[in-house]
């Protein structure tokens, strides 16, 4: 049996029960990463000595009798997004390739307490803007489930890592759709907690109102134990909310009975793939099944969505990416012999196509005659797409959808078409504006054998809902399949 | 309300300060590093004022309470909810390349400041108080410091991230001399409410001022330009004066004033326009999306307003009724905080307010300006004025000699007693002593006695200053003046 | 309401970025395309609306001003400087 296929819960029975040393599980999965990652580039960086050095420093405790968290010596891979001490971190941009941190995210100083084991940082689109892992400086990333398509994206790396056996569990970010497209292109459980619940002290800022961290795992259970570990207050971030954490492994009961389920219609129309709907139709038969009332239900302003996002996330994110400049730290044009040439060779020279476009388009909605036109319009229908979810959520205790309106699609496909780029997020981009929890968990494969994922979302802090909701469907789902590579 | 006071010239000046001043709080506005004070660079910085990936601000409670303390000092209307936003432009001392900074929901608005011009009063309105965060510093390499003709700049982000007020005005400023005043009357009230060191020199505290002129026959405003560089109270006057002369002449040829920055040179006194740019920052100015909305409730507000401390305004007009004194005495010792404060202290063991007012506002000031320092950092304690002037009310000596005995003590910190006592300044009021001496003036001068005696009354004079002269100025005058009188007769 | 060339030179100064005349003959109808679709909310009703700055309604956190343990030494600061001088980030002469 392949140790770097078992969940975390499943590891820690294992080590508990001495069956496996906590070294067996990481070279297992290091192992695996020299055998696959060749074909699927889902690390820029591994750490296999001083992830064998903290097994030995785990299977010393073990050996010792003591206690161990959740997530104690299982091998996590981190989006190159996220800040780690004294490890270069560099969003899949040159214009970090050298960029070492001098601190460490908070979620990071969470991991570490827990004593997770750290194997590496995970490829990613660049700065987390993109939908397929096809704009990173390291190269694109595989989906595992055909490595001619794509894993989906920003967080390509940590889909594809978890779906290929390349780590147990990872951490990516999610701003408009970044967790939960790639989880369901790539066949994993993909979770994007309420805005607030995780800190982004350390996760380098792409949309600051809608980036969250959140975890990808093999099951729902791994998903709860992660969210254990990462929510919480930060003092480092004012947007963090300050609230008392539940126990998230308390809301895995298979019991949906009563349970009401809205279905957007605007979620299930002519842009959605057959398959992807006959998927998710399939699911919410399951769910009625289970005692649970699916319901169809109009959004209308949710046929906004896209754009206001496009034009939300693409303004904060030109403001977040002006701190690179080559000054403090990072790629220079050491070659410019005044300050403005300087700026733009290290801008022009460091940051990749689609980054360039996203911070021209952001520029233009915050600028002078534009803004009240675009940035404060869109924050206004803002308003109106989370009214709308408070409504639907006043009826329904969650929603459900596809999580993506493909499978995966050819790599190349969509890379000359940015706007048919964009739509590969219609059905994750209106949750990040509301800053809903949702979750995407395998609900099947294609007739081509690719994964389809689905999208349960909950009102804000209803954590509960989605996870006791996602639990059941995926009992009754029953996905087992694994990528042949 | 007000006079003109501007020059008879034929154009009206219309003057607005921007003011920054620099908080002493503890650590920074959105971060917890220490304030620096001149030590090495980069040595109190920290992954959020360095601007690194990821990092995100937190708001310093205390620098929030000081703004609050500053716009109720101002009399402004305080914003009950108020934001931060994001002014976008690239500079080297801006970490994140923008700056953390307020825009339409500042904290205070609508504020006013009343500036004693002597023979009227000009109320400057306040338009707004708001909150941001300092740059670093950039420290220009080659030979004049400045950044032209520099190859290189290095930057420190010590200061980077220290809060920030700004104070801005109404352009209701109507000459240079005015502006220096508000400047000055700004300064003495900020230093009342202790958030700042307020130093020019430190530069805690800074200002720009904007300037236009127009014929006064005509309404509307003129363009304006904005001065910078105007690193003293003193500057600030002339450079506004040479501004207002360059547009006069721009207007009187015939020519249009330019809507520009204009850096001043403390060398020439004059103002030249900076380097073009290519054209005016767009700040982009949105909402701060790291940072949560502040709501003041009246709670707070009235708090903060209770422990602000009697400040010039109240204090003057009270001087003026309890004590007596006059506006211009009044304003003079209540507009300094610790000249008010030394004052109070020798009211407690001296009660004429209008005789301590005296001596501070002339001898002790005099001298305290000879020496270049600040009549509180000098040797003169405040009991030690009150002795001299218990001594001097007691008779045992007059005020002329107390002029000698002070110098002393300001010289030397000595107790008056001892001076008097050292130097044998004890008046002579003892009548025998005096009668002896006075007996003789009158028969060593029989021809001014005659005239005395003739009727020329001022005669007496010469005849007095004669016993003062002999008595080295110790004698008494008053008794003199008695016994000589009764002797001519 | 097409955006031109120039319109994007203006934006790229902006952003202190720069294009070649090539790029900018082919990124130009790219965002034009995208602003042109954004730009569609221009129809939604928004009358008496409040925008969303702040998804969830956080207000008033504050530190303390007590030095909080998160300043880093000037070597960390220097760290990852690309140019170093005196201690402090130097940058070319400033235009």
């Amino acid at each position: 049996m392949d140790l770097n296929y078992l969940t975390a819960h499943e590891i820690k029975k294992k080590l508990e029960e001495r069956q496996v040393s906590c070294r067996d599980v990481v070279q297992s999965v290091f192992s695996r990463i020299d055998d696959i990652d060749s074909s699927i580039n889902a690390y820029i960086r591994l750490e296999k000595k001083s992830a064998l050095q903290s097994a030995d420093s785990i299977d010393k405790k073990i050996s010792e009798g003591q206690v161990l968290g959740d997530m104690a010596g299982i091998p996590i891979g981190i989006k190159d997004n996220i800040c780690t001490l004294g490890i270069t971190t560099t969003c899949a941009s040159k214009i970090l390739d050298d960029y070492v941190p001098i601190y460490d995210a908070g979620v990071i100083g969470r991991l570490k307490k827990q004593e997770y084991i750290l194997t590496g940082k995970l490829n990613m689109d660049e700065f987390a803007m993109g939908s397929s892992n096809e704009n990173s400086f390291y190269g694109p990333v595989s989906n595992p489930w055909d490595t001619e398509r794509v894993p989906g994206g920003s967080s390509g790396g940590p889909a594809a890592s978890v779906a290929a056996g390349e780590a147990i569990c990872s951490l990516g970010s999610d701003t408009g759709g970044s967790i939960r497209q790639p989880a369901s292109l790539c066949g994993v459980v993909g979770f994007k907690p309420t805005y607030g619940l995780v800190s982004r002290y350390g996760l380098v800022a792409f949309a600051s109102s809608l980036d969250q961290i959140g975890p990808f795992t093999r099951d729902m259970e791994d998903c709860a134990a992660m969210l254990n570990v990462i929510c919480g207050h930060d003092r480092h971030d004012s947007t963090s909310l300050d609230r008392e954490i539940p126990d998230y492994k308390s809301f895995l009961k298979d019991d949906i009975k009563g349970l009401r389920i809205g279905v957007p219609s605007e979620l299930m129309a002519e842009g959605i793939d057959a398959e992807v709907k006959a998927a998710v139709t399939s699911a919410l038969r399951k769910a009625e099944d289970m005692g649970a009332e699916v319901e169809e239900v109009s959004i209308p302003d949710l046929e906004y969505a896209l754009n206001v996002y496009y034009i939300i996330a693409p303004s904060e994110a030109s403001s977040n990416l002006s701190r690179f400049d080559g000054v403090r730290y990072g790629f220079r044009d050491s070659d410019a012999d005044t300050l403005r040439k300087m700026y733009k060779n290290t801008r022009a020279g460091g940051f990749g196509d689609e980054v360039k476009r996203r911070i021209m388009i952001g520029t233009y909605c915050l600028s002078a005659g534009y803004y009240d036109a675009y940035y404060e319009k869109a924050l206004k229908v803002r308003t109106l797409i989370k009214n709308d979810f408070d409504k639907a959520f006043s009826t329904y205790d969650v929603l459900i959808s596809p999580a993506s309106p493909t499978t995966a699609f050819r790599k190349g496909e969509k890379t000359g078409d940015p706007l048919a780029m964009y739509m590969s997020d219609i059905c994750t981009i209106p949750v990040n504006l509301a800053g809903l929890p949702a979750v995407s968990i395998p609900a099947g494969l294609s007739d081509g054998g690719l994964p389809i994922g689905l999208q349960v979302m909950g009102d804000v802090l209803r954590e509960d809902n989605v996870i006791r909701t996602a639990y059941a469907l995926e009992k009754a789902i029953a996905f087992k399949e694994k990528p042949g590579i | 309300m007000n006079s003109s006071t501007e020059t008879g010239s034929k154009y009206r000046s219309i003057i607005g300060i921007e003011t920054h001043l620099e908080l002493e709080t503890a650590t920074k506005m959105f971060c917890g590093c220490r304030l620096s004070f001149g030590e090495e660079k980069n040595i109190n910085t920290c992954p959020v004022c360095l601007g690194h990936p990821g990092s995100l601000p937190v708001l310093n409670r205390r620098a929030v309470e000081f703004a609050i303390k500053i716009a109720l000092a101002l009399n402004c209307r305080i914003n009950k909810r108020t934001i931060f936003h994001r002014k976008n432009y690239f500079y080297p001392d801006m970490a994140k390349n923008y700056q953390i900074s307020q825009y339409d929901l500042p904290l205070g608005v609508a504020g006013y400041l009343e500036v004693n011009m002597g023979d009227y009063v000009r109320k400057v309105g306040i338009t707004r108080v708001h909150m941001e965060e300092d740059a670093g510093k950039l420290i220009h390499s080659g030979s004049t410091g400045r950044i032209s003709g520099s190859g290189a700049s290095i930057v420190d982000f010590n200061r980077a991230g220290t809060p920030l007020i700004e104070i801005v005005t109404e352009p209701d400023i109507r000459t240079p001399e005015e502006a220096r005043e508000y400047m000055t009357s700004l300064k003495n009230l900020l230093l009342y409410l202790d958030v700042s060191n307020c130093s020019m020199e430190e530069g805690s505290l800074r200002c720009d001022a904007n300037v236009s002129i127009r014929p006064r026959d005509e309404k509307g405003l003129g363009t304006k330009t904005e001065i910078k560089n105007l690193n003293s109270f003193k500057f600030l006057q002339k450079g506004l004066q040479y501004e207002i002369k360059r547009q006069a002449k721009l207007l009187d040829s015939g020519k249009k004033v330019v809507q520009e920055t204009r850096h001043y040179d403390n060398d020439s006194g004059t103002t030249r326009a900076l380097r073009s740019k290519e054209e005016a920052h767009d700040y982009r100015y949105f909402p701060e999306p790291d940072l949560v909305p502040v709501i003041i409730d009246d709670d707070m507000v009235e708090s903060i307003r209770a422990a602000i401390v009697e400040l010039p305004e109240n204090k003057t007009r009270r001087y003026m009724e309890e004590y007596g004194l006059s506006s211009y005495d009044a304003g003079f010792l209540a507009g300094d905080r610790k000249v008010a404060q030394y004052f109070e202290s020798c009211l407690e063991c001296f009660d004429d307010a209008k005789a301590l007012a005296n001596w501070i506002m002339g001898d002790f000031s005099a001298l305290a300006n000879r020496e270049k320092i600040h009549i509180c950092d000098s040797r003169v304690a405040p009991g030690d004025l009150c002795s001299m002037l218990k001594i001097i009310d007691s008779g045992r000596i007059s005020i002329k000699i107390a002029k000698t005995v002070f110098e002393e003590m300001f010289k030397n910190g000595s107790d008056p007693e001892d001076v008097i006592r050292e130097k044998s300044l004890e008046q002579i009021s003892d009548s025998g002593e005096l009668e002896g001496i006075i007996g003789s003036v009158i028969k060593d001068n029989p021809g001014p006695v005659k005239q005395f005696r003739e009727g020329k009354e001022k005669a007496i004079g010469f005849l007095i200053g004669q016993v003062m002269a002999r008595t080295k100025g110790k004698a008494n005058p008053k008794v003199v003046n008695d016994i000589m009188s009764k002797k001519l007769r | 309401m097409k955006i031109t060339s120039d319109d994007v030179k203006h934006v790229a100064r902006l952003a202190e970025l720069k294009f070649t005349a090539g790029e900018i003959d082919k990124i130009t109808p790219q965002l034009d395309r995208i602003l042109e679709h954004v730009a569609r909310i221009s129809a939604v009703d928004t009358e008496g609306v409040e925008g969303t700055s702040h998804v969830m309604d956080v207000k008033n956190v504050f530190r303390e001003d007590i030095p909080a343990g998160d300043t880093v030494t000037q070597r960390q600061a220097l760290r990852n400087a690309p140019l170093e001088q005196d201690d402090g980030f130097r940058v070319p002469r400033i235009d």
